[in-house]
Parts: structure tokens; sequence; C-alpha cells
């Protein structure tokens, strides 16, 4: 029944230890930042540099090997360090390959990233254990939270596929969950209001946030998808390449198909968010739908999804319009999740503001 | 017209074909899947007024409040139906086409899978070596337990039937081989969730038909029966009768709140609300103790009573100018704050010679601030006071039209008691009893009692719409993590060395496809004696 665990004393101590390691992880996520941002202004720089060098290899290459044409490229065969000029970096499989690996900056990021993400961590569980109950009942919970789940999401994908590309953007939007957090929501540790205190805070809450980490990562995926589309059209038009740092990033299609896949599991967690809301609603106000705004945007979302799924089923909507469908879908999710708790009033707003 | 056939027939790819082929020519259009698309994203658009605008399903006040805030918008916008979107024409509008797109966009779908279901895998192709994903090993054939073709096909036959293919042997120009395919699900499990959606509209509208809400206030002792005139507020589906009422009842013995008084940045949140009722399922049954709180209604016999506020009932008795007691009891009082500082109205029409009229505020623990206005300190009744200004007069209840309980028409009364008045406002602690000027009578405060709102709701859609959820959810995971996936195995045969070759084949988005190859592979180093696995069409010349 909840009621009986809530009654347990609060932490404060822990609750002021947790604020503390809060604010260091939003500074180490700053400087994390940074250095992908570095990363990717090397890469602007170093790229060039290797396109020169890998030429005149190839160069030296032809001469030795006289007029003998080169041998057919094999499907594993070593190609040519110049076949690469123009090329990604990362392969389409997002997989780490030996020229990724030479990016010092993205190394030192990933480490700090994993030090930042310990300490978000132990400050997100701190305050847990202070408050005896699962770290999520208001605004400031939710986001500092939801931050961890998408810095977690993204350093476990890490292990298997190359996302380095993302590390500004994960990073970046972490730091501003969290200073957001602390700077727009500052709430000490406390009990749950009654109306919260439901076994169903655990499940629906935690697949919403879930759901939504997976949003946000496909949502930079497919805004990479656009401006790699862009960037290969101007390429196409025999135009310089005004950003050498997307080779780093994959070609625009890898990206659309690893969004889309990120997006089906999104879709489904979403699907059973707003059916476990439903069924909380039920059980706390006595109906399963009401039209509350925010039950009005989560149906917003799941229909802007659903769109997006049936985009990439119907001809001509795949490619950049469907990617701009996955776009608007996040921005609902930002949308419900900031404006909708702030501003609008419903039954929902008992979110600590 | 005619010059129209002409131009028709000339384009080619829309003929007039009359008025059935033009409905035919709408059909086809509406259960596009353009068109599909088109109006989800209409109906996620449509969708976001109700949350701008105040509803008069949800709350009809704001929606009065909002009128009058805004006279010129306001009439303009209520012609557009922006206060009841989701019954809105324009809404339904929406949905229906979309669900009527979906009805004819299904039902060719189930035809055509289920022939699909009978449909033997595809055949062989000549060249497997074209397809993305191919193998080819040759047989050791010096090995003691070297397979024949036949155990080979068979093996093959097995092995993939056990991975939940469907497998057919071959047997053509080509040579012998096995075809076979998997992920039949994927579209039952699309069909399926399609279908379920149509099963949630369906049962949503029969739940409101048939189902019944409404409200009631309970004060501390008092029982509510289930029958149409207990309720505050009744709102019964268009299909319901009054003979549905389950006639159970609700005796409230008491309410108790449960305060933070540990935390310094919470004192006084309320952590838990609990009702300790007493419930009879019919008039004859024993009453039954339970506990209702938040998050955990009473479940009586398909109706669920829910518990949705709360607040106190100061118990009043009011004396008329002639000494007899003209309204004694409860009264209900609507919390302001978060300290209960709590709004209340008594009208005593039977007073006589003067109908009386209150109103003020409970102050559950009456302090007096430094400005010598009094406030309340706590949530709980530890010093309770009633602070009151009185009225004579007309209530205005005579007129017929519709009063608002707690709000006192003071229009055709006069002010009796006031902090304005020499008489002054009227302060009353518990038990104190009160003479009002020019001998119009006396009010008592008796008692404080707590009371809860109650809200009853009765939704007989509420577990097919539960199922057809849990439906779609299933189906949607089906459909989406089902691969489509054929695979072929072959056996070659040139100058007595014989080989193997597979190839497999993915039908739509599917990232593990070559894991699976992989996956086979293994077995069939396992269960054959294979020599190499020439996969590498370019290492051949090397
Ligand atoms: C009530 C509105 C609808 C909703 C919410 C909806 C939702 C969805 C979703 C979420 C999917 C992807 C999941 C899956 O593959 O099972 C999907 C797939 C599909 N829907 Fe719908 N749908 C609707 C109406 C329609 C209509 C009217 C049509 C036909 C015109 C249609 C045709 C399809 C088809 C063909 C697919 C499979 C696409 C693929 O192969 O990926 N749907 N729909």
């Amino acid at each position: 029944m909840g009621s009986n665990a809530a009654l347990e004393p609060i932490n404060e101590t822990l609750g002021v230890y947790s604020q503390l390691f809060m604010l260091l992880a939003a500074m180490v996520y700053m400087v994390v930042f940074i250095f992908f941002a570095l990363d990717l202004a090397k890469t602007n720089k170093s790229i060039s540099e290797m396109d020169a060098a890998a030429l005149k290899e190839d160069e030296k290459l032809l001469v030795s090997a006289g007029a003998v044409a080169r041998p057919g490229r094999g499907r594993r065969g070593e190609d040519s360090r110049a076949d690469n000029v123009g090329e990604h970096i990362v392969t389409d499989k997002m997989e780490y390959t030996k020229l990724s690996s030479s990016r010092k900056m993205a190394r030192i990021a990933v480490v700090l990233m994993c030090l930042a993400t310990a300490l978000h961590g132990f400050a997100v569980f701190a305050r847990a254990f202070a408050a005896n109950r699962v770290p999520w009942g208001n605004m400031y919970e939710f986001m500092s939270t939801g931050a961890l789940v998408v810095s977690v999401v993204y350093l476990v994908a890490l292990f298997f596929k190359d996302l380095r590309f993302m590390g500004s953007f994960i990073s970046g939007l972490v730091t501003l969950m969290l200073c957001g957090a602390t700077i727009g929501f500052p709430t000490p540790v406390g009990h749950l209001v009654p109306a919260l205190q439901s076994p169903w805070i655990v499940i629906h809450v935690s697949i919403a946030v879930f759901a939504s980490a997976l949003f946000a990562i496909s949502f930079a995926m497919n805004v990479l998808q656009l401006m790699q589309h862009a960037r290969m059209k101007r390429i196409a038009e025999g135009q310089p390449d005004k950003m050498p740092f997307m080779r780093v990033v994959p070609g625009a299609g890898a990206l659309e198909n690893f969004a889309y896949r990120l997006n089906t599991i999104g879709f489904a967690m979403w699907t059973f968010t707003v059916i476990a809301g439903a069924i909380w609603a039920e059980a706390a106000w006595g109906r399963y739908w009401g039209w509350d705004p925010k039950e009005v945007w989560s149906f917003v979302i799941w229909v802007v999804y659903a769109g997006y799924l049936h985009a990439r089923a119907t001809g001509g909507w795949t490619g950049p319009r469907s990617a701009w469908l996955s776009i608007i879908g996040f921005l609902c999710v930002v949308f419900n999740f900031t404006i909708v708790n702030i501003f609008f009033n419903g039954l929902h707003s008992y979110a600590g503001v | 017209m005619a010059k129209n056939k002409q131009k028709a027939k000339n384009r080619g790819d829309a003929p007039a074909l009359g008025f059935v082929g033009f409905l035919r020519w709408i059909w086809t259009q509406l259960t596009s899947m353009p068109t599909a698309l088109f109006l989800l994203l209409m109906l996620a658009v449509a969708a976001v007024p109700g949350s701008i605008f105040p509803q008069r399903s949800v709350n009809p006040e704001l929606v009065t409040q909002y009128l009058d805030q805004h006279p010129v918008a306001g009439p303009w916008l209520d012609r557009f139906q922006m206060f009841e979107v989701y019954s809105s024409a324009w809404f339904s509008a929406i949905y229906i086409l979309l669900f009527i797109s979906l009805v004819g966009c299904i039902t060719p779908r189930i035809k055509k899978h289920a022939k699909a279901l009978r449909t033997p895998p595809p055949r062989t192709p000549a060249k497997l070596e074209r397809l993305p994903q191919y193998h080819s090993m040759e047989v050791m054939e010096d090995q003691p337990d070297t397979p024949t073709d036949d155990q080979l096909i068979d093996d093959a036959y097995k092995i993939l039937k056990k991975r939940g293919y469907r497998v057919e042997r071959r047997d053509d120009a080509t040579g012998r081989s096995v075809s076979a395919e998997r992920g039949y699900t994927r579209e039952i499990g699309n069909l399926l969730f399609h279908i379920s959606l149509l099963g949630i509209l369906a049962t949503a509208g029969l739940g409101q038909a048939y189902g019944y809400g409404g409200q009631r206030v309970v004060v501390e002792g008092e029982t509510f029966v289930n029958s149409l005139v207990s309720y505050d507020s009744f709102s019964p589906g268009s299909n319901f009768s009054a003979d549905n009422l389950q006639g159970y009842s609700v005796k409230l013995d008491k309410f108790d709140i449960l305060f933070d008084r540990d935390s310094k940045d919470y004192f006084g949140q309320p952590l838990d609300f609990t009702a300790h009722v007493q419930v009879r399922e019919n008039p004859d049954a024993e009453p039954v103790k339970q506990e209702l709180k938040v998050n955990h209604p009473l479940r009586i016999d398909g109706a669920d009573v829910y518990l949705v506020g709360n607040g106190y009932a100061p118990v009043v008795t009011v004396r008329d100018g002639e000494g007899n007691v003209s309204y004694s009891g409860p009264l209900v009082s609507v919390p302001q704050d978060s300290v209960y500082t709590s709004l209340m109205v008594i009208k005593v029409p039977d007073a006589k010679p003067e109908q009386l009229g209150f109103q003020g505020f409970l102050l559950p623990t009456a302090l007096v601030g430094e400005d010598n206005v009094a406030f309340s300190g706590d949530p709980n009744a530890i010093n309770p006071q009633l602070q009151l200004n009185s009225y004579y007069g007309d209530l205005g209840l005579n007129s017929g039209e519709p009063q608002n309980v707690y709000v006192l028409d003071t229009e055709k009364m006069t002010e009796l008691n006031s902090r304005n008045l020499d008489a002054g406002g009227i302060v009353l602690g518990a038990g104190d009893t009160y003479e009002l000027p020019d001998n119009l009578g006396s009010i008592t405060f008796d008692d404080l009692k707590r009371y809860i709102a109650l809200d009853v709701n009765y939704d007989p859609g509420k577990w097919p719409i539960a199922i057809f959820s849990g439906l779609a959810l299933l189906g949607l995971i089906i459909s989406m993590f089902t691969p489509r996936r054929r695979v072929w195995v072959k056996l070659k045969n040139e100058d007595g060395r014989r080989s193997i070759e597979y190839a497999l084949l993915a039908r739509g988005e599917d990232p593990r496809l070559e894991r699976e190859s992989d996956e086979l592979q293994k077995i069939f180093d396992k269960a054959w004696p294979l020599a190499s696995q020439e996969q590498d069409l370019g290492a051949v010349n090397g």
C-alpha cells in the first residue's frame, strides 16, 4: 500500500550530498561536452591532413607497383587509403575502425563521461535512499533521473557502436537537463503526496523516461541525418564540403535506419506508458481517460510517432520527410515535459512546481 | 459532359466510370497509405486545442469563466466547438474517416495474408550467389559418414523447420533444394494491432453509453446510499437506466489525514488520506469495514467509489428571532489553502421573522498575526474558530433558479455583523454561542467534523478496453520485432564434387540477418562434415 513506507523519516544529510553530487556531475558533463566539441573541431582539421597524407601514400604505392593495375577491391580487402577521401570515418554499421580510434579528444570525453555518470548515478541513488522511494516524484527528479537514463543508455550503446559522433549532443542535453533541474526546479527531498503513492509510479514513469531517452537519441540521429543529407547533396553538386566534421558521422541512410529502430522500441514503450497511465488514472481519478492536458499531449506524441512509422512504410515519405516527423515527435515530448507540466493546469500539476 | 469524358479517357489514369466508379475512386483514395498518414497527422493537430482551451467535459466552470473573460473571442471559439474538442464535429470527422480508412485498409490485407498462409515458400532462385547473404560449402566425401543427397536435403529441411521456418522441398531444373520462409506472424501482429484499435474505439463509446458517474460529499457519521436522490451531481450515459444502480451503501466512520511533521521543507504537507468506511453491498448485507484511500478505490459490484477530496464540516446550530432552532447540522466548507482555511456559507431560509445568512471562514488552528488579523496556523483542528459575517433579509431562494450552495447572494439582504459595523464580525470558538444583534437569533459552533468527496463511476467498457489495449500492444510488439526472412539451401554437384549453397533474404528492415546467417553456418558445420567454407568470392582467385 506504500503509505507505511512513506512514513519512514527523510535522511536530510544524504539529500544534501545528493544535491552536491548532482552539481559536480553537471560540471563534469560540461567538460565532457567541451571535449566532444573539440573532437569535432579537431576532426575538421585532421581529416584534411589525413586526406593529404593518404593521397601521397597512394601515389607511392602506384609507383612501386609499376604499371600493374590496382587490384579490385576485395570485400574485406585492404582498401587504398585514398578511397576514403570524402567518405565517412564512421562506417554505416557504426563500428569502431582503425581510423576512428585515433580520436584522442573523443576518448578523453568518453572516460570523463563515465566519471560524470558515476557521480550522477550516486546523486540519484542517494536521493532515492534519502527519501526511501523511487527518485521520480517531481520535476527536479524527473529531469535529473531522466538525464541519468539518457547518459547510461548512451554509454551502454557506446560499447556496441561507435556513437561518439553524438557525444556533444548527448552531453549537452544532459548538462542542460541537470542545470534545468537544479536552477529551474530546486526541490528538497520529500515524501510523495498521496496521489503519487502507487506502484504505478514505478512502472508508468520509468518506462516513460526510458522511451523519452530513446526518442532523444533518435532525434539527434534524425537531425544529423538531415545535415548529412544536405551536405551530401552539396558535395554531389560539386560544391566544397563545408562540414568536414560530418565525416565522423555515418551516412544519412544508416542514421535513418538506426533512428528508426530506436523509434520503434521507443514507440512500443510509449504505447505501454499511455496504457499504464490509463490504468493508473482509473485507480486514482475514477476514469481511464479524461483529456487532461498531459493525456492530450501523450496522445499527440503517440499519434505523431504512429504517423512516423506509417511514413516509413509510405512511398515518397522516407528519408528527410519521415525524419522531420521524428523531430516533431521529440519536440512534442519536450513540450509535454516542460510547458505542459509548468503552465497547463490539470490533474498532473503536482509535479513539484 | 461528353467533352470531360473524352479528356478523362485521354489522361488514362482517372477514367470517368460514372457514379459507382467515382465512389470506388474515393474509396481507393481513402484507404491509401498517404491518406491514412495525412489523417493521423490531422488527428494529432486537432487534439491540441483541447489542451489549450478549457473543456466542458473536464471543467464546465472554467469554460464559463473563460467566456466571461473573453467576450469577443469566447463565443467564436465556442462556435468552432473549441470547448468540446473531443466531441466536436471536426474532431469526430477526422477519427471516423481514419477508422473507415483503417477498415478499408485491413480487410484486403486479412484476405491477402490468409492466402499467403496457405501458400508454400517461394521457389529457389536460379542464382543464389546474387543474394546479399550467400555462402557455399564443400562436402568432405572421404569421411565414413558422408551424407547422401537425400540426407542433406532432409537435414536442411529439419534444421530450418526447427528454427521456425516454413519449409518446402524443391526439385527442379536447377537442382534439389529447400526453400524456407519465416515471419508470417509479423503481418498477423500488425493486423491484430489495427483491429484492436477498432475495438478500443467501439468499446469506449459503448462503455460511456451504458455507464454513469456521480459525485457526493459525505460527512463523518453519514451514510451514502447508491440511489439517484443521494447524488450531489449525476451524469448518466445515454443508455443508462436507474435500474442499473447497484443498491450498496457506504458509511463514513472516520476520516484521517496524516500530515508531515518531520520535514522542515514540507511541514504540514499531507502524507496520507484514509477514510474508514463500512460498506454494505446491498441493503440486506452485513456491513464490512474497509479503508478507502487515494489510488485505492472501493470496488463494489462493478461500480467504483473514489476518494477525490476532503475538508472540514463545522456543526452549527442557528436559532431564529423567535427562539426556535431553524438550522442544526454539519456544513461543508471549502478549503482554500494548505492549512485548510475554509470558506463557508450558511443559509437559514426557515428563520423568522427574517431569513438569515452567514458567510466567512473556518480556521482549524486560529492564531492572531501581528496585524491583528486571525489566520490558520495548522491544517489540524487544534484551535478551531469560525469567523463569520451575518445578514438578514431575503436569501433569494424562492425565485426557483438553482443556486450555488457555496455562494451567498446578499443583494436583497442587510448586513448584520461584519468588521465594518459597530457590532463587529462573529468569532466563535468550539462550543461558543453568539447572540445576533437586534434579537434576530443566535448561532452556536457545536462540533467539527471532516467530510470526504466521493466520485462514483460505473463504466462497463473498462474491461474490454483494457483487453483491446493489451492486444494492441501485443500485436505491436509481435509485428515490430518479428523479422521476415527467406532462406534457400541448395545442393550442387560439379564433377563429383558436391557442395551446399545457402542464401538469406530479408523482407523489410532486418538488422540481424547477418547474425542469422552466422547461426545457420554454425549449425550446418555441426551437422555435416564440411571441407571448406568458401564464402569470399574474392579469395577464390588467390
Ligand atoms: C487509427 C489509426 C492508425 C494507427 C494509430 C496506426 C498505427 C500504426 C503503427 C503504430 C504501425 C507500426 C507498427 C506495426 O507495424 O504494427 C502501423 C503500421 C501499418 N499501418 Fe497503421 N495505423 C492506423 C491506421 C492505418 C490505416 C488507415 C492504414 C491503411 C491505409 C494502415 C496501414 C498500415 C500498414 C500497411 C502498416 C505496416 C507498415 C510496415 O510494414 O511497416 N494503418 N500502423
